[in-house]
């Protein structure tokens, strides 16, 4: 009897059954909402498959309103790419002193996390209408920030608030890779006759390329679903597609339900697409590190 | 001259970040006419709804940290020990909530829990505060896990448990009383993070109508002119120390390991 | 004529004084060998040559152009690293064409000479391989390739056999060696084994504390040591105690016995000295009656295959000595009685 049972439990797959709570969780919690979004994407009012849903969203405002989101994280990722990068690079190759390094991360891992709501008040208080940089140029050098077209509450005064967690997410993500970046290629380059430039172009941004590639999919994500700093900064009336999706779930502002579906399914096939992109050159450019 | 530019781009950087830091620092203390004062922070500490929805949402954190745990450090132990096949499943799932955005996720919860389905948890605060929770642990588990599995390579699970039960201990015993101590370092970083997403978190709170901090904040800023940098101090403060206890518990557990 | 000059080099790192008045001229198509143990300032010697440094002071000259300022990329030389240090994103071809590509040499003619190269490495098939695809052994002659490929003036070697297993490193330092004689490529080879040094060098410069000890050939080096630093470092050796007795005939008494030996004319009467013999310079049992006999106790055999080394104790000290093996003459055992006997002439004189 007992040795049947052994014999059941060994002939079950029973290790995956360690594997249930986590699955259940999952399924619960992040892939059936998921689903059910992207279902009722391709659902009509009473229920039946169309494309209607999708074609509908082919009106002026909704696709400037993903075009206006798509460029915002774009170049922000593209901003907080570059100049995270330069500040990464500036630590690890700079030759500035050892000190800076630890605070400098360290600083980073707060910034990167103080998004949302008091970031966008961080800012108001700063280049807002009376924030102190925009009184200061203005009481100092009389420049007056907001006759020269600056306003805070404008898709670029987004992007500079977006690089406040932008930026520092690039630098706590590529040090790591920078520092994997061993000197004795830079040495064996510069043996060989290469230049600082011919070792950038033909073997360190090569070999960084993945994890570049990998760091601006997640800036390109992380802005393109962030809601809070703009609801904070401008209310409900930049058109993104985050402030637009949240106004629809608030109150059907869109007057379809099912529209509001395809706008958020329009959404994970955006970062989706982002990021199978960079799976796909990633794999491409790692085929030398297996 | 790489050593200037190096400089230039650390300086630029810093000046960048310190700005707004200093921006809303000092529009904090405004709030009198004509000198520095802390008004502002004193009309936010009588506020009622500042602690009602500052403690709500610190109960919420510690749920999400419990629930975090329990479901990530059994998960990352049983795929290491039994079940290598299952890693890149795991991993590719405990990374979506990094492809799907937040509101995106709260919006299936709205139509999956909705009152007339089959779990209706939007039906009753309680059953809220519970997808809330649920929501946050999916917003925390990218960070979570890879804390945890970072945690877990660098000791010998298999050794360690084979040990443990060569002694006759159960599961419940070696995941308790073995593996929780040996990555508790891991689970307090993914602790503390955990609670710096979740005391700033909006979005999720805001369309599952909770009376959380984030929307607190928010909604204080739509009204008030002084109160919303103090408040924004305050949560920059939360962050800070999140992160400063987030480095203490490492360098701590590593001096530890050094004397040992 | 003299090919590579370093002259009264110096490096300082802050307080630290690496490399204090270096000196040394290597003849074309020698190859030299900086031996010493780690931190004696040989690698900094050779960072100093390629570049990698600057010199605190002191002046580096190839071919007769001072390239002391000159920057590593315009120098014209050739170096294989001791963690190998290919480039991992890129093949074997073009690892070994990346000198040639960014010295402007056309694509046709590169690839010619990446195959005749990546034949005289023995790798001909590997071209389109990844680094990570190869042992440890082929990295590192692909990165000797690479180094070769651009007809480099000097060919530098740090440590590149440090990281490979035993049979794998005698095998390619041979390789080394034939490889930069056919080559007649100017070498300087840092190691801290003297195995290594000795084996493949025409000339060695033994280093100690950032100074030049001693530069001689591996015969030089290994039978004349001039310091005691440079006799003890390279190979075993037996230190005895003596005494001159007569410094123009070269008499010295040890242990009750007087010997002949060379090198004490500089020294005073009844001076205190100390022999060196290496252990092939001691014998088992009375040889030809010449030199100095003592009893010994046999404390050790170790059987190595050719030769048998043995310990003893003689005259109160432990010796080491090299006897070869004969199959009809099984070694002593340990506790046994013999004799053995030392010649003045294999003895040096330190102080």
């Amino acid at each position: 009897m007992a040795r049947t049972r052994q014999g059941l439990i060994q002939r079950l797959p029973l290790n995956w059954l360690g594997l249930v709570p986590f699955a259940v969780f999952a399924l619960l919690f992040l892939i059936l909402p998921t689903l059910k979004i992207v279902i009722g994407a391709f659902q009509g009012p009473e229920g039946g498959f169309t494309f209607q849903n999708m074609l509908d969203l082919n009106t002026a405002s909704i696709r400037s309103a993903y075009w206006t989101s798509i460029k915002l994280s774009v170049i922000t990722a593209l901003l907080g790419g570059t100049v995270g990068f330069a500040m990464a690079a500036a630590v690890v190759f700079g030759g500035l002193p050892k000190a800076v390094r630890g605070p400098l991360l360290t600083f980073s891992g707060v910034a990167s996390n103080f998004a949302g709501v008091p970031l966008a008040f961080a800012f108001i208080a700063t280049l807002g209408p009376v924030g102190l940089v925009t009184i200061w140029l203005k009481t100092n050098f009389g420049i007056n920030l907001r006759a020269m077209g600056w306003n805070l509450l404008s898709f670029w005064g987004l992007v500079v608030t977006y690089l406040f967690f932008q930026i520092p997410l690039m630098i706590l993500i590529i040090t790591p890779a920078l520092d994997g970046l061993k000197k004795e290629w830079r040495e064996a380059a510069a043996v060989l006759g290469a230049t600082g430039a011919q070792y950038w172009r033909m073997v360190a941004l090569p070999i960084l390329f993945p994890s570049l590639l990998g760091t601006f999919a997640l800036l390109f994500a992380n802005a393109f679903g962030a809601v809070a700093t703009a609801f904070a900064l401008t209310g409900p009336q930049l058109n993104i597609v985050p402030i637009k999706l949240f106004a629809q779930i608030r109150g059907d502002v869109l007057g379809n339900p099912n529209l509001g579906y395809a706008l958020a399914f329009g959404m994970i096939l955006i970062t989706a697409a982002a990021n199978t992109l960079y799976i796909w050159l990633r794999v491409r450019a790692e085929r030398w590190l297996k | 001259m790489t050593r200037f530019l190096a400089w230039l781009a650390l300086i630029f950087g810093c000046v960048f970040f310190i700005l707004p830091l200093v921006g809303m620092g000092e529009f904090s203390l405004k709030m009198r006419r004509g000198v520095y004062s802390f008004d502002a922070y004193r009309k936010v500490f009588e506020d009622p709804t500042f602690w009602a929805t500052f403690g709500y949402s610190l109960v919420l954190a510690a749920a999400t940290i419990v629930v975090g745990v329990l479901l990530v450090v059994p998960t990352a132990y049983w795929v290491r020990l039994r079940l290598p096949k299952a890693r890149p499943y795991v991993e590719f799932v405990t990374l979506l909530p990094l492809v799907i955005p937040a509101i995106v996720v709260v919006f299936g919860y709205i139509r999956l829990f909705n009152t007339s389905s089959i779990l209706p948890l939007t039906g009753t605060a309680f059953g809220t505060d519970f997808l809330l929770t649920m929501g946050y642990t999916t917003l925390a588990l990218p960070y979570m896990y890879r804390s945890v599995d970072t945690g877990l390579r660098t000791i010998d699970v298999a050794t360690l448990t084979e040990a443990a039960q060569s002694l006759g201990a159960g599961w419940l015993t070696i995941l308790a009383r073995i593996i929780l101590p040996n990555v508790m370092v891991a689970v307090l970083s993914g602790a503390f993070l955990t609670l710096a997403i979740v005391m700033g978190e909006f979005t999720m709170a805001a369309l599952l109508n909770r009376p959380a901090f984030g929307p607190y904040m928010q909604l204080l800023g739509a009204n008030r002119a002084y109160e919303p940098p103090a408040l924004a101090v305050i949560a920059f403060a939360i962050t800070w120390g999140c992160m400063g206890l987030m480095q203490l518990v490492t360098r701590l557990a590593k001096h530890e390991r050094a004397k040992a | 004529m003299t090919y590579l000059t370093l002259a009264h080099l110096e490096k300082s790192f802050g307080q630290n004084h690496v490399v204090k008045d270096f000196n040394l001229t290597v003849e074309k198509g020698e190859f030299i060998s900086l031996l010493g143990p780690s931190g004696c300032g040989k690698t900094t010697v050779l960072r100093m040559i390629a570049g990698f440094e600057a010199p605190s002071s002191g002046a580096i000259t190839i071919e007769g152009q001072d390239v002391t300022g000159l920057r590593t990329s315009a120098r014209n030389i050739g170096m294989m690293f001791q963690a190998y240090a290919l480039f991992p994103n890129l093949t074997v071809a073009e690892n070994v064409g990346f000198g040639l590509k960014v010295g402007g040499v056309a694509k046709a003619e590169r690839a010619a000479r990446v195959t005749e190269i990546l034949e005289m490495i023995g790798l001909p098939e590997l071209g389109g391989r990844y680094p990570f695809q190869l042992s440890g052994g082929q990295q590192q002659r692909v990165a000797l390739a690479r180094a070769l490929a651009p007809r480099p003036r000097v060919l530098l070697l740090d440590e590149p056999l440090s990281a490979l297993d035993a049979k794998v490193r005698v095998a390619l330092r041979n390789e080394i060696r034939s490889i930069q004689q056919e080559l007649g490529i100017t070498t300087i080879f840092v190691t801290h084994d003297q195995e290594e040094a000795l084996s493949v060098s025409d000339r060695i410069v033994v280093m100690n504390a950032g100074v030049a000890d001693q530069v001689g050939t591996p015969f030089e080096i290994y039978n004349r040591p001039a310091t005691r630093f440079a006799a003890g470092f390279v190979g075993t050796l037996n230190l005895i105690a003596a005494k001159v007795i007569d410094p123009k005939t070269g008499t010295v008494a040890l242990a009750g016995m007087n010997l002949q030996v060379q090198g004490t004319a500089q020294r005073a009467a009844g001076s205190d000295v100390t022999l060196a013999l290496r252990p092939e310079g001691l014998r088992l049992g009375r040889g030809d009656g010449e030199g100095a006999v003592f009893r010994a106790n046999v404390a050790s055999v170790q059987f190595m295959g050719s030769t048998i080394r043995i310990e003893v104790m003689a005259a109160g000290q432990k010796l080491t000595l090299d006897t070869f093996n004969r199959a009809d003459q099984p070694p002593p055992r340990p506790g046994d009685e013999v004799e053995i006997s030392l010649s003045g002439n294999n003895a040096i004189v330190l102080d």
